[in-house]
């Protein structure tokens, strides 16, 4: 059945993402839009997800457990899980890979913890925007090992974009969908392209442009396809 | 040595943040990754970066960079010079690579 997603989504968490961006913001704004199904996909962090899929549950927007991990090589990955618990495992994995250096809020921003209701429940104190020292090939093979799905970020930017920093996307990764902007000429083939919003601000979510075609309306068979 | 003795010596150009050209330049630094940057760069360092967008800047602050100087006049995003005009880093151009100019740079003491 046809649906429209934005899998590439920053809540508040995110340093350089507006404090607008909390769970019920974003939800309602997808709402609006007519999305079936977003993606939470917070730099190197997935603890506002929970309270996504809170408010996604009430107002029936599927709500993909996500993080848009930096890796060693400075690549922007996003890495879509089946369930809460999968991205958590991750998220275990990458924070104790991330250095330990403390957010500036003045230079880069705040990150914002919230429940479902838009409280703000903590600030994190480590710097999200960091490379972890997870390599390329051992972000995919753990995100793989958790049954999750691994896109290359906005391929065709040139800021943290595998293209951009190896130069080529491997093979043996068997990576089948990149991102790309909606000014992608075409240029990578072998690859299923997807475009998504990378919203930091509530007006950039995606309208109804990207759609897929799963069998049935959830989680499991969105990533499947991907 | 501060930043203007540099552009002058080198004939690099300030592409922007002429407001902080008098800092004091200490070392130098090539590297693109801006994580190594984070943990590796010291106050006072001459950056030699092919990055040019807006956290090249956000790193300089952090770090206390004299200035950044961008190779082979690669051409830097608008934030970006936005930003240093802000912050006061000064933003160069050179028409050299990185390799040369940290030549250059060496033999000029840095």
């Amino acid at each position: 059945m046809k649906i429209f997603v934005d899998l590439h989504i920053h809540t508040a968490l995110s340093p350089c993402a507006d404090n607008d961006m909390t769970p019920n913001n974003i939800v309602n704004m997808a709402k609006i839009k007519g999305l079936d199904a977003i993606a939470i996909t917070d730099h190197n962090s997935c603890e506002n997800v929970r309270a996504c899929i809170e408010v996604g549950k009430a107002i029936d927007v599927i709500v993909i457990p996500g993080m848009e991990l930096q890796t060693k090589e400075e690549i922007h990955l996003i890495c879509l899980f089946k369930d809460l618990n999968s991205a958590q495992e991750f998220q275990k994995y990458v924070y104790k890979r991330l250095p330990s250096i403390e957010n500036v809020v003045e230079l880069f921003g705040q990150q914002l913890l919230f429940d479902s209701n838009d409280n703000i429940i903590g600030y994190k104190r480590e710097l999200l925007l960091s490379s972890a020292d997870i390599s390329l090939d051992d972000a995919v093979s753990n995100v793989k090992k958790l049954n999750g799905v691994c896109i290359p970020a906005h391929v065709d930017r040139e800021a943290y974009s595998i293209i951009n920093n190896l130069g080529f996307i491997p093979d043996y990764l068997n990576l089948r969908t990149i991102e790309v902007s909606k000014k992608y000429n075409g240029k990578y083939g072998g690859f299923r392209t997807i475009t998504s919003s990378d919203a930091h601000y509530l007006i950039d979510i995606l309208e109804r442009e990207t759609c897929l075609n799963p069998p049935i309306r959830s989680i499991e068979e969105i990533l499947n396809i991907l | 040595m501060i930043v203007n003795d540099l552009i002058e010596k080198l004939g690099l150009k300030l592409v922007s943040g002429e407001s902080g050209v008098t800092k004091e330049v200490m070392g130098g630094y090539v590297c693109d990754l801006l994580s190594f940057v984070m943990s590796h760069g010291s106050k006072g360092n001459v950056w030699l970066t092919v990055q040019v967008h807006p956290n090249i800047i956000a790193v300089a602050v952090l770090l206390e960079l004299s200035c950044i100087i961008v190779p082979e006049e690669i051409e830097i995003e608008k934030t970006t010079i936005d930003k240093s005009n802000i912050e006061g880093i000064p933003l160069l151009h050179s028409k050299y690579n990185a390799y040369e100019l940290c030549g250059k740079l060496n033999s000029l003491g840095i």
